[in-house]
């Protein structure tokens, strides 16, 4: 087959010419009246609430903004191209780092990306380990979130700083869970072509079972959190509303579509893996604003640790990978052709589309990464906004920007 | 008798006052630091000394050994000048400030008005420190700070007025003593003194630039607000005041409404410490829980909230005082 890059077809290069002669008012930086005695503020690189190095321009009429421009690449690090340069079954390490506080699902999208091209099903048992990593992995990374979250509005030197410290006492019993499956707390490197690496070691079932029951009760104590708090209300409601049709012009998936009413979940609207057999109860809400994005993560986390004690129950024996297991890299060579599958990550779509030529080598590997969609709203939502109000609602899109820049 | 002689006395209770405030305020932070540790699951300091008992000398330390930066572009005298002179008022605020009978370093017949205006002025200082920063989150902060302050002066000064009323002096000393045989304002008469208490404190707080109203220095969205261009000693001249700056605040509610130096057993400045660092440490209870309210939503709350309340506080206040 032939897979080119400098050969588009021409409708689609005619598109792309169309496309690019319309200015986007959002983007277009030269549009401000310099006499219109604006302040150009510089949020970051380095600021400590733009979630790693995003930077975005802001023009402020005094605190409220006019115009904010993401400029986007400061954590590039050319993960695609080293795709590669990789053999598929190096490559499950590297994109851990993209999505970097939920790296099992970096490793599940890119694996069952590669899996369509081979044409292998893992086995029930590595279905099961790949779902229960998944769910385990959005709880913590909702965790993570609304520690950040509190970060963005009662500072690192306040009330915010206490939510940030009790999330990350759950996220890190979550995270003893998978260093003791795995070896690993972080970047796990468990998943691989065909299966999964590492088997559930004995005991584990009741590790995991104690984690999520104290984690269930404290979710309770965020929740009452979220409906008493006067100042996080205030803060919350009615601030960065996000307009569904905005919202799926712009591909955003996950929780952030899901709070502003649209009920779409790729794990009950397109299931892979095990969740062909889950029945999976979707979280929406219609508000669309920060709150609303709350009030969806947590019910997502109550959600996932309902499965995560489902799918405890249920693990059946046999093996953990349908191929033999891989020990020399190149031992895994799908036939030419193009692959994509995608998974529900904590953020949303996160997708993989492959191209493989015939060797140990993907030819082109493509990840569609949930967080840049999300982050492509903020041009939207922050004017009009008050300085203190793009923190939060940058902080309730959630991006992790090793996933946006890759 | 030398101590009679009104420049001596004051030198000496002044000197006493300045190490005490000082003092007070280096081991703060490791209370601070300890407390929020607790709060959060975190041991706190542990490592310098027992309990990192020894923990603030080494804060000193650090700050002191920093490089001292000002940046390019920065107006040097204003950037210099700021934190000294911040440092200076908030410790001068405390000169009338009695701890005791006749343990006052001037006894001025119009005490409360010299402590609030020289703490107000304190946002003279951090004008100057943003303004000269050469920087933009310095200069928001700086634009926040100067709006938080004219609109909260107002309810402060309101409500600290209920406690004139009501003692019928500007004179700390005649305020406290009026409050004697535990008549305290926050308690008697029932009603206004309360109010007028809660108020003053809860606009004590915007004063100080705590949390919830730490809306100058958010530093979520201003990295540090005026401190942010600030290096070593400077910085922690800024830090002294702020953190002092509650501490005067939290000294002067209890002589306002707290009884000052009243309490069982024997009279004396140990409860004029002891109830202030009560209403300090409940500050820093507040700081580690709450979240931060946005600028408009609290100059909101305090014109739409707390300047009626305390209007009404101060009618209701000299009602009593004129029917009683």
């Amino acid at each position: 087959m032939a897979v080119g890059h400098g050969h588009l077809p021409e409708p689609v290069a005619a598109l792309i010419r169309a496309r690019a002669a319309v200015p986007n008012p959002h983007l277009d930086v030269e549009s401000y009246d310099p006499e219109g005695d604006l302040l150009v503020l510089n949020l970051g690189p380095q600021h400590p609430s733009t979630h790693g190095v995003l930077r975005v321009k802001l023009y402020l009429d005094g605190e409220v903004c006019i115009k904010a421009v993401p400029y986007l690449g400061y954590l590039h690090r050319g993960v695609e191209k080293l795709c590669e340069k990789l053999t598929y079954v190096q490559i499950t390490p590297i994109v851990d780092k993209n999505d970097y506080v939920a790296a099992f699902s970096n490793e599940l999208a890119i694996n069952m990306g590669f899996e369509t091209l081979l044409g292998v099903e893992p086995p029930p048992r590595a279905q099961h380990i790949r779902a229960l990593g998944a769910e385990m992995q959005r709880v913590a990374s909702h965790l993570l979130w609304i520690g950040t979250f509190g970060l963005d509005m009662g500072g690192a030197l306040g009330g915010g700083a206490t939510l940030f410290m009790h999330t990350f006492r759950e996220r890190e019993s979550i995270l003893d869970c998978f260093e003791v499956l795995t070896g690993s707390r972080f970047h796990y490197n468990t998943l691989q072509v065909g299966g999964c690496r590492h088997d559930i070691p004995a005991g584990w079932e009741t590790l995991v079972r104690q984690t999520f029951a104290t984690i269930s009760a404290r979710i309770e104590e965020y929740e009452s959190f979220v409906r008493t708090n006067a100042i996080f209300l205030a803060r919350t409601r009615g601030v960065g509303v996000v307009d569904a049709e905005l919202a799926l012009s712009l591909g955003v998936s996950g929780p952030v579509l899901r709070a502003s009413g649209v009920d779409y979940d790729l794990r009950r609207d397109r299931p892979y893996g095990l969740y062909r057999e889950l029945k999976v109860n979707v979280a929406t809400a219609s508000a669309g604003d920060c709150q609303a994005r709350f009030e969806v993560r947590l019910a997502e986390m109550r959600e996932s640790i309902r499965l995560v004690n489902l799918l405890l129950d249920g693990v059946p024996e046999g093996p953990i990978n349908v191929l033999k297991a891989v020990k020399l890299p190149g031992t895994v060579k799908p036939k030419p052709g193009i692959g994509y599958a995608a998974i529900e990550s904590p953020r949303g779509e996160l997708g993989t589309w492959v191209v493989a030529d015939g060797s140990d080598k993907p030819y082109r590997c493509k990840i569609r990464g949930p967080s840049l969609h999300a982050l492509s709203l903020l041009p939207y939502l922050a004017p009009g906004q008050n300085l203190s109000d793009i923190i939060v609602t940058l902080g309730s899109l959630d991006p992790i920007m090793g996933e946006v820049d890759r | 008798m030398i101590l009679g002689n009104p420049w001596v006395h004051g030198g000496v209770v002044g000197f006493v006052v300045v190490n005490f405030l000082m003092v007070t305020f280096a081991w703060s932070v490791w209370f601070e630091r300890k407390f929020a540790g607790r709060m959060q699951n975190r041991p706190g300091p542990t490592e310098v000394g027992p309990f990192g008992l020894l923990q603030p000398i080494a804060d000193l330390l650090k700050l002191l050994q920093k490089q001292d930066i000002v940046p390019d572009g920065a107006d040097r005298a204003l950037f210099n000048l700021a934190p000294p002179i911040g440092a200076i008022l908030i410790l001068a605020s405390a000169a009338a400030l009695p701890f005791g009978p006749g343990l006052v370093a001037a006894d001025l017949d119009v005490g409360v008005l010299f402590a609030l205006s020289i703490t107000s002025l304190m946002v003279i200082p951090v004008w100057m420190a943003g303004w000269a920063s050469n920087n933009k989150y310095a200069l928001l902060g700086a634009m926040r700070a100067a709006a938080q302050a004219v609109s909260f002066e107002v309810p402060l000064l309101l409500s600290a007025m209920v406690p004139i009323v009501l003692a019928g002096s500007f004179s700390i000393a005649d305020i406290v003593a009026a409050q004697s045989g535990y008549a305290w304002f926050a308690l008697w008469p029932p009603g206004p003194g309360l109010v007028a208490f809660v108020l003053f404190f809860l606009t004590s707080l915007a004063e100080a630039n705590r949390i919830p109203f730490d809306i100058p220095e958010a530093e979520s969205e201003l990295v540090a607000g005026v401190t942010t261009e600030y290096t070593g000693m400077k910085f922690g001249l800024f830090y002294l005041a702020e953190y002092v700056h509650t501490l005067v605040a939290s000294l002067l509610a209890t002589v306002l409404f707290l009884g000052g130096w009243e309490g069982p057993f024997v009279d004396g400045p140990h409860w004029m410490i002891a109830k202030a660092l009560g209403l300090y440490a409940f500050i820093f209870w507040v700081r580690w829980t709450l979240l931060r309210y946005r600028a408009d939503q609290f100059m909101a709350l305090c014109w739409k909230v707390l300047v009626p309340t305390s209007l009404a506080t101060l009618v209701a206040a000299a009602l009593w005082k004129h029917l009683s």
